[in-house]
C-alpha cells in the first residue's frame, strides 16, 4: 500500500514537472549526507525526494515543518508514511533543541534533506540561511553537505495555488562543501547560500 | 474500415524504418569525423522517435478514436510544458497557466469527442483569448502583461488548437468514405514527416542556398523544393488511402509541405526568441515533443480546412 502510494505520487511528479536529477558536482552514492536546497513551494520536498535514485531514496528524510506536514490527516500520511520525513518545530521552546530530532536521525545513519531559509521565498532570491545547517555541520564532520538547487518550483506551484501547473523542474546537486577550519558561523552559511544559488545560474557550472 | 490498407501503410512503414535503423547502424560503426558523428546522431534520433510514433499509431488505430484522442491530448500536453517552461511565466501567471493545462486541453479535445466542430472552432481562439487575461489581471501585477498574456495564448493556439486538428480529422463526414478517418490522419502525419525528413536529406545532398540563415541555418532552397517536390510526390502516390484523386491528394499534399516548412520556421524562431535551441535543452535530455510537433502545428490546421471546405457536402 505504501509502496504504490510511493510509486503514484513518484509517477506523478515526473508526469507534471519532471523533477529529474541532474549531478552536475557530485554523484549519488551511498555516503551519508545533508542535502540541502533553495525552498519557493511546497512542492520542493516531494521533487528533491523524487529526484533522488531509489536505492537513496529510502535512506534518506526530509526535514519538514511540524506546521504544516504534521497538520491534517493526508499532509501527515503523505509526510511520515511516504516521505519518511523527520518533523522539526519552527517554533520551539527556548529551552529545548530543535535538531533533536536531525540529530537522532543521523545517528541511525540516514541522510537529510534540509532547506535553510526554514520559509518559502518568491523564487526570485534565496534568503538568508538559518544555523542548523551550521550547527550540524559542526558536529557531524563525516557528513557530506551537498547543495542543491530546484529549478522553476516556485513558477509551478507558487505560494497560495491550489494545483502545481506542469511545468518542468529539476533538481541540480552540486560539490561538497566543507566545514573549513575555524569557519565563523556567518561566513559558512554565506558560502552555503552562494553554492546553491551558483548552481542556478547554469552558465557558471 | 477497409483493413487490408492500414495493414499494408503499417507494413510499409515498419519496412522503412527498419532500413532506417540499420542504416543508422551500419553508418555509426563507421563513423569517425565529428562531423558525421553528429549527423549519425541526429538520424539515430530521428529514427527512434518514428519508431515510438509508429507504435503510438499503431496502439491508437486498434484502440479505437477514444484513444487517439487522448494520446493527442497528452501530445499536446507535453508540448505546452515544454512551451510554457521555456516561456519566463510568473507566480502571478499561475492561475491562467493552470486554467490552460487543467481546462482548456481537455475541454478542446472532449469537443472533438463531442463531435461539436463549432464550438472546437472558437473555444481557444474566442473563449480562451478573453478568459486567461481576466485571470492573470486578477492577480494584480502589470509588469510586462501583454507579453505574459500573449505568450501565454499563442502557447496554448499553437500547441492545443493546431494540434488538435489532426486528430479532429476523425469527425469529418464524407459520403462513400464513412470509416476511413483514421487513414487520412495518417496520410498527414506521413507526409508531414516524409517532408521534415526528404528536406534533411535534400539539403545534406544539394544544400547551397540557405533560406533563414538566422533562424534555421539548415534549412536550404534545395532541401525544401526537392525534398517538398518528393514529399508532395509520395502523398500523390497515397491517393488510395484518401478521398483524394492522385492529382489532388499531390496538391494536399503540397500544402502540408509549404505549412510544415513555415510552421518548422516559425517555431525555430519562437524558440530562438525565448533563448533556447532545441525545445529540449532547457530540460536536458527530456522533452524535445515540440521539435517533433513543429510542422504538424501549422500543417494539421490548413489540411483539416482545406478538406473540410472542399469535401465535406
Amino acid at each position: 500500500m505504501i509502496a504504490a502510494a510511493r510509486l503514484v505520487l513518484i509517477a506523478l511528479t515526473r508526469f507534471l514537472v519532471g523533477g529529474h536529477a541532474r549531478w552536475v558536482g557530485s554523484e549519488p552514492t551511498f555516503e551519508q549526507r545533508i542535502y540541502f536546497a533553495n525552498h519557493g513551494s511546497h512542492l520542493d520536498t516531494i521533487v528533491l525526494w523524487a529526484a533522488l535514485p531509489d536505492a537513496l531514496r529510502s535512506e534518506t528524510s526530509p526535514v519538514a515543518a511540524r506546521d504544516y506536514w504534521g497538520k491534517g490527516r493526508l499532509r501527515r500520511f503523505v509526510a511520515l508514511d511516504i516521505l519518511g520525513c523527520v518533523l522539526v518545530e519552527r517554533q520551539a521552546p527556548a529551552d529545548s533543541d530543535p535538531l533533536a530530532p536531525l540529530t537522532a536521525a543521523l545517528a541511525e545513519g540516514r541522510s537529510l534533506i534540509l532547506f535553510p531559509e526554514g520559509t518559502r521565498g518568491d523564487g526570485s532570491s534565496i534568503m538568508p540561511f538559518k544555523s542548523g545547517l551550521y550547527n550540524l555541520a559542526n558536529t557531524h564532520p563525516g557528513v557530506q553537505l551537498i547543495p542543491v538547487f530546484l529549478d522553476n518550483l516556485a513558477r509551478a506551484f507558487p505560494k497560495g495555488a491550489y494545483v502545481p501547473a506542469p511545468i518542468s523542474c529539476a533538481a541540480r546537486f552540486g560539490a561538497p562543501l566543507r566545514l573549513r577550519q575555524g569557519e565563523e558561523r556567518q561566513a559558512f552559511l554565506t558560502r552555503a547560500r552562494e553554492a546553491v544559488a551558483t548552481l542556478g545560474r547554469p552558465g557558471e557550472v | 474500415m477497409d483493413d487490408r490498407r492500414i495493414i499494408i501503410l503499417l507494413a510499409g512503414v515498419i519496412g522503412i524504418l527498419l532500413a532506417g535503423s540499420l542504416a543508422s547502424f551500419v553508418l555509426s560503426r563507421r563513423a569517425h569525423s565529428e562531423a558525421m558523428q553528429t549527423t549519425v546522431r541526429n538520424l539515430e534520433s530521428r529514427v527512434k522517435a518514428w519508431w515510438v510514433m509508429v507504435a503510438i499509431f499503431a496502439a491508437a488505430f486498434l484502440l479505437g478514436p477514444t484513444v487517439t484522442l487522448i494520446l493527442f491530448a497528452l501530445t499536446s500536453f507535453y508540448c505546452l510544458r515544454e512551451m510554457i517552461t521555456l516561456t519566463p511565466t510568473r507566480p502571478a501567471d499561475h492561475r491562467a497557466v493552470a486554467t490552460a493545462f487543467y481546462v482548456f486541453i481537455p475541454l478542446q479535445y472532449w469537443l472533438i469527442f463531442d463531435e461539436w466542430q463549432t464550438v472546437f472552432a472558437i473555444a481557444i481562439p474566442v473563449y480562451a483569448f478573453l478568459l486567461l487575461p481576466v485571470l492573470t489581471v486578477l492577480a494584480g501585477e502589470t509588469d510586462h502583461f501583454l507579453e505574459r498574456t500573449a505568450k501565454l495564448q499563442w502557447g496554448l493556439m499553437l500547441t492545443v488548437y493546431c494540434i488538435s486538428h489532426a486528430p479532429a480529422l476523425l469527425i469529418l463526414d464524407i459520403p462513400g468514405h464513412e470509416g476511413e478517418n483514421f487513414l487520412w490522419l495518417f496520410f498527414l502525419i506521413a507526409v508531414v514527416q516524409l517532408s521534415d525528413v526528404l528536406q534533411y536529406v535534400f539539403g545534406k545532398l544539394f544544400g547551397r542556398h540557405k533560406v533563414a540563415p538566422r533562424i534555421s541555418p539548415a534549412k536550404t532552397w534545395e532541401g525544401l523544393i526537392g525534398g517538398g517536390l518528393s514529399a508532395a510526390l509520395v502523398g500523390a502516390g497515397l491517393f488510395w488511402i484518401t478521398p483524394f484523386s492522385p492529382l489532388q491528394a499531390g496538391g494536399m499534399a503540397l500544402a502540408i509541405v509549404v505549412a510544415g516548412f513555415c510552421g518548422g520556421l516559425v517555431l525555430s524562431a519562437i524558440k530562438r526568441s525565448l533563448g533556447a535551441k532545441d525545445w529540449g535543452t532547457m530540460i536536458e535530455g527530456h522533452g524535445g515533443a515540440l521539435d517533433r510537433m513543429d510542422s504538424v502545428t501549422f500543417a494539421a490546421p490548413i489540411f483539416f480546412h482545406l478538406t473540410n471546405y472542399f469535401f465535406v457536402p
